[in-house]
């Protein structure tokens, strides 16, 4: 093992979702605008800092939405695209569904942040859709999310619940978007994804080696 | 013409079999519940319906739904933990669904209020949801060509009228609103309050009066108010 690959690794242990959270909102860049999207990347705002300076878009049509509504501040006409209230920070705007799509295809949204199903080694996304015929598909902002803003980071733990891996050379799952993912972060590895195939930028509890025997696609170690 | 009407029921009364209803909200927020409501009394069926979902729980688009006045939804987001009466006709084959990207859809809503025949967006490009649709390549990336949806009649909730119909209305109960005001032929909005003209600041405005036909008060009509949390 060269010296190279084992510096890769950056924690003896696989990454826990609280730790995955933390370490997507500490790769945010300060003033960033950020939609996260309905599930785990939510999870990310708990670990945003006041210095960091982030706007949170949310799609149904609000900048600068606060944490979650708790007691009192409950109101059903403020609410997030998970249909969860929230509350409004000083400096927070509304507007409707029309300019906030916008928003996101005009490609003003920095980063947005998405689960996924499966991604591609040339960074399509798979999210919306198992494909499965009795399944009632239903996509939200998906799409748009994936094809608007101009960085998306996939948060999803490396494998299945069977071992699988859901890095993969050809999604298998109907596709929300096509070469938009940027950066996948998992329990096991932070990838970078773009035309030059996909980049491990660090492991956790594995080393180079072992990540590359779980993921049926050449890999190449980031080069500090 | 702007008209002021004293009750939901009167202002669906006009609304005909077949017609194609816009029906604002997102979720709860912003969904008109007694326009809804009183639709359903007025017996109207085979109706499109454009929503962002397909119904929740046990009311407003979800009982429409649940009587079988819903021939085609048009909408991004169908299948919710709570959405079973949409859930039961889509399996049984009763309902027809037209599934559109959230931004696609409020887009196409838009055009249609604008006046805009078709227009060209990446959202879907390469996925199932484009299939069959022209694809072009501008502006370096590949596109797909999406048509305007009109409709007959939209319902719509909004904080405040007045008495020009110019539209206020709260947080993110706006959502669809100002956009199907404009698309369709016929706007009825449910507010709280309605106030004389000159009582709404006009750099305040969001839906300006000449998209809006009828206007319903339905007291304390707010989702928060009547404890209406998705």
């Amino acid at each position: 093992m060269s010296t190279l690959e084992t510096s890769l690794q950056t924690s003896a242990e696989p990454l826990g979702r609280n730790e995955l959270a933390q370490l997507v909102a500490r790769d945010i860049a300060p003033g960033s605008f950020v939609n996260l999207g309905i599930g785990q990347p939510t999870q990310v705002s708990n670990y945003l800092t006041e210095e960091q300076n982030i706007t949170l878009h949310t799609e149904n049509g609000m900048l600068g939405m606060g944490p979650e509504a708790v007691g009192e501040e409950i109101d059903g006409d403020l609410i997030n695209a998970g249909k969860i209230p929230v509350t409004e920070l000083p400096g927070a705007s509304y507007f409707h569904h029309a300019d906030s799509f916008a928003i996101m295809r005009g490609g003003h949204l920095d980063i947005c942040v998405l689960g996924a199903f499966q991604v591609s080694a040339g960074g399509d996304l798979a999210n919306w859709h198992t494909g499965a015929p009795d399944a009632i598909p239903a996509v939200g902002g998906a799409m748009d999310l994936a094809t608007g803003a101009k960085d998306v980071f996939v948060m999803m733990t490396l494998l299945t619940r069977d071992g699988v891996s859901k890095l993969v050379e050809q999604c298998t799952y109907p596709l929300t978007g096509v070469g938009c993912v940027t950066r996948v972060y998992t329990d096991k590895a932070v990838f970078l994804t773009g035309p030059d195939g996909v980049t491990v930028r660090e492991t956790f509890g594995c080393t180079f080696e072992e990540l590359q025997a779980l993921v049926p696609l050449p890999l190449k170690p980031a080069v500090s | 013409m702007l008209t002021f009407i004293d009750t939901v029921g009167e202002a669906v009364a006009g609304i005909k079999d077949g017609s194609t209803i816009m029906i604002g909200g997102f979720g709860n927020a912003g969904q008109p519940f007694e326009l809804i409501d009183a639709l359903l009394d007025s017996g109207a069926t085979d109706l499109t319906v454009v929503n962002n979902n397909a119904g929740q729980g046990d009311q407003g688009l979800a009982l429409l739904i649940k009587e079988g006045r819903v021939r085609k939804m048009i909408c991004s987001f169908p299948r919710q933990s709570d959405s079973w009466h949409f859930d039961a006709k889509y399996k049984a084959g009763e309902i027809e669904l037209e599934l559109v990207p959230q931004g696609n859809l409020a887009e196409r809503i838009r055009a249609a209020g604008a006046g805009i025949g078709g227009f060209f967006t990446p959202t879907g490009y390469g996925t199932m949801l484009a299939e069959g649709k022209e694809t072009r390549f501008l502006d370096g990336k590949w596109q797909v060509f999406e048509t305007p949806i009109h409709a007959d009649v939209a319902l719509i909730k909004a904080l405040k009228a007045d008495g020009k119909g110019n539209l206020v209305y709260r947080k993110t109960a706006r959502n669809f609103g100002p956009i199907m005001a404009a698309a369709a032929k016929h706007s009825i909005v449910q507010v709280s309050e309605i106030v004389p003209v000159g009582a709404l600041d006009p750099e305040n405005i969001v839906t300006p009066g000449i998209y809006v036909n009828s206007v319903v008060r339905v007291a304390g009509a707010s989702a928060s108010k009547e404890g209406q949390v998705a």
